[in-house]
């Protein structure tokens, strides 16, 4: 078969006449798309709940409609809801605020004159970002705990502790506290790809700049600094337009009853609506707003990405 | 080569005490974690700092002796493997198919997975259809769900686009057909990005313990993360248990204590990450540069 010589990527030769192998494709990769709509696009049509009153293990068929009762709902809730959108804005801006983060240790990363130092400090910061939030919580749990041993370091430094609740119960600490998580468990990954930009400067600019009396900060600052600018603004445009999601699965472990009304974010409130009060219907429409604010949110900050510097982030 | 000023000479100084404050800082709770599974309980209390107190490892036999354990290691590994090899082979064969121009509705094909990136249905309609479809309480929700991720499709389809046509126009006059051009030609000589995607669907893999949360209610299909996740939010559960354990003398050496436990359970989790992590190492870079590609 396939005699006719086709160039792979080329124009097809024979447009008009049916063509068995472009069909043949067509029938393998069904079975693989047909996955695709079935575990993407079925649940989108989902959707179609919000609008009906359904309870668990009820048949499809005596659905009853009505219309938009779930999305006023909303305002019948509105004071948890509030106060989920400001525990999502607040921890969403605090890690936008600490964005520039990654990049400042990448540039002291490449200060760094022993390759073999900077290699072993890039390995061992990257390491937390490939364990699970439950392995940090479980490990935070033990550091932090009463008498775990931050306390007992605490002590040692002359720090008088008046223990009522530890940090992790300390609802007044659980924004910065999961904040300063979140970089932790990010830095390191996150300055790879700056690195990765460092590296990809001419070194000859460092050549030029030198010989013209610059010193390593006016380096790093005309030159460094301005090459890794398109970088940072990718991610923090698509960060910003991902505000709304921000670590469910962080939150949704770090939760207790101390600090739930501060670490409840809307993902985690649509998760307690849907899945612990099995309010099916109105976690649905919980769910489209989000859905529909995250994609606005996304294609906004694509178009102030192609307006600013005439490339599409996404 | 320029003098440097001593001044330079400090602030380097106090960069290098900075940026090794900050690994220190990653590195240390991973270690106290370890020395505290291999401390003796009772020990363990008084706080480990440096070195376990009185080694041992009646822990981790104690441990393994819970009976949901050693069964949750084999679901782990079994979704680690089996569940990666699949994505991996799926994505990469619906790739090569993707990335062929011949291929009829190929356009709408592409682009309605693509798609899928950017929207989704939300947590409650998806939880219903993979309810619907009857996956709760099987393994095969572990890993189904994910099979197409696309993600992966554009990645491996940029990588396929640029490799020589002639391989496998070759192989086409010779009578392969579309299965063989894929399996011999294509896999092999893409192999760089997906012994990447391999790398990390199969961290992510052993890592997540959600879909336990919401579609398994058999203790027997619990993977390890979500054991120790049921350990460290229900107390009951687990005291239970060491006060089963602690009773019989001819199973434990040690007298647990909850913390050790978890502990432990922390440890057998992360200890396969941290002995393949040095080999992962080079995938790193090409991983998060992958993210800069785009279809």
């Amino acid at each position: 078969m396939q005699k006719r010589g086709r160039v792979m990527g080329g124009p097809p030769i024979y447009k008009k006449k049916f063509d068995t192998y472009g069909f043949k494709l067509l029938i393998m990769a069904l079975p693989f798309f047909a996955l695709v709509i079935m575990f993407c696009y079925v649940p989108i049509a989902g959707w179609g709940l919000a609008f009906f009153d359904y309870k668990p293990g009820m048949h499809f068929d005596k659905l009853n409609f009505v219309g938009f009762k779930y999305f006023a709902l909303i305002g019948v809730y509105w004071k948890e809801i509030l106060n989920a959108l400001v525990n999502t804005l607040a921890l969403s801006a605090m890690s936008l605020i600490l964005a520039p983060l990654p990049a400042i240790f990448a540039i002291m990363l490449s200060a760094v004159r022993s390759p073999w130092l900077k290699k072993s400090i890039q390995s061992t910061v990257t390491l937390p970002n490939f364990i699970s939030w439950i392995i940090v919580y479980a490990i935070c749990s033990n550091i932090l705990a009463f008498d775990g041993i931050f306390n007992k370091f605490l002590a040692m430094l002359g720090v008088k502790v008046t223990i009522t609740t530890t940090i992790l119960g300390n609802k007044d600490l659980s924004w910065y506290f999961m904040t300063a998580l979140g970089v932790w468990k990010g830095l390191g990954w996150g300055s790879i790809v700056y690195l990765a930009a460092i590296a990809g400067i001419d070194k000859e600019l460092y050549e030029a700049a030198e010989i013209d009396g610059a010193n390593p900060f006016g380096c790093i600052r005309h030159i460094t600094i301005p090459g890794l600018m398109p970088t940072f603004f990718v991610l923090f445009l698509l960060s910003i337009g991902s505000f709304l999601s921000v670590g469910f699965e962080q939150f949704l472990v770090f939760s207790n009853s101390l600090t739930s009304s501060k670490l409840e974010v809307l993902d985690v409130f649509t998760y307690r609506v849907g899945l612990g009060t099995q309010d099916y219907s109105f976690a649905t429409a919980l769910g489209i707003l989000r859905s529909v604010v995250s994609i606005a949110m996304l294609f906004s900050m694509n178009q102030l990405s192609k307006k600013v510097r005439g490339v599409s982030v996404i | 080569m320029r003098t440097v000023s001593w001044s330079f000479r400090l602030i380097y100084i106090v960069n290098i005490i900075l940026l090794l404050s900050f690994t220190l800082l990653c590195l240390y709770p991973f270690y106290n974690m370890l020395i505290y599974s291999f401390s003796d309980p009772m020990e363990a209390v008084k706080g480990v700092t440096l070195l376990p107190r009185s080694f041992t490892f009646g822990n981790y036999a104690a441990v393994c002796k819970i009976a949901t354990i050693p069964r949750a290691a084999l679901v782990s590994v079994f979704r680690t493997v089996v569940g990666s090899l699949a994505t991996l082979l799926c994505c990469s064969f619906f790739a090569y198919l993707v990335s062929k121009p011949k291929m009829y509705l190929r356009k709408l094909i592409y682009r309605g997975t693509i798609v899928t990136m950017y929207i989704s249905g939300g947590l409650i309609p998806y939880f219903l259809t993979v309810n619907a479809y009857g996956l709760r309480n099987t393994m095969l929700v572990y890993f189904v769900p994910g099979l197409i991720s696309a993600f992966n499709i554009v990645l491996i389809k940029t990588y396929i686009e640029q490799l020589p046509a002639s391989l496998e126009e070759s192989a086409m006059i010779d009578g392969a057909g579309i299965m063989k051009c894929w399996w011999r030609i294509v896999f092999p000589l893409s192999k760089p990005i997906t012994a990447t995607i391999l790398v990390f669907t199969m961290i992510g893999q052993w890592n997540s313990w959600f879909d336990a949360l919401i579609f398994i209610t058999k203790p027997e299909l619990y993977p390890l993360q979500y054991i120790l996740y049921k350990y460290l939010r229900e107390a009951s559960s687990i005291s239970k248990i060491i006060a089963q354990l602690n009773s019989d003398v001819s199973i434990t050496t040690v007298s647990l204590t909850p913390e050790t436990v978890r502990m432990t359970i922390t440890a057998i989790i992360t200890i396969p990450i941290l002995l393949v992590y040095p080999f992962m190492q080079r995938y790193f870079v090409k991983g998060i540069m992958m993210g800069a590609i785009k279809g």
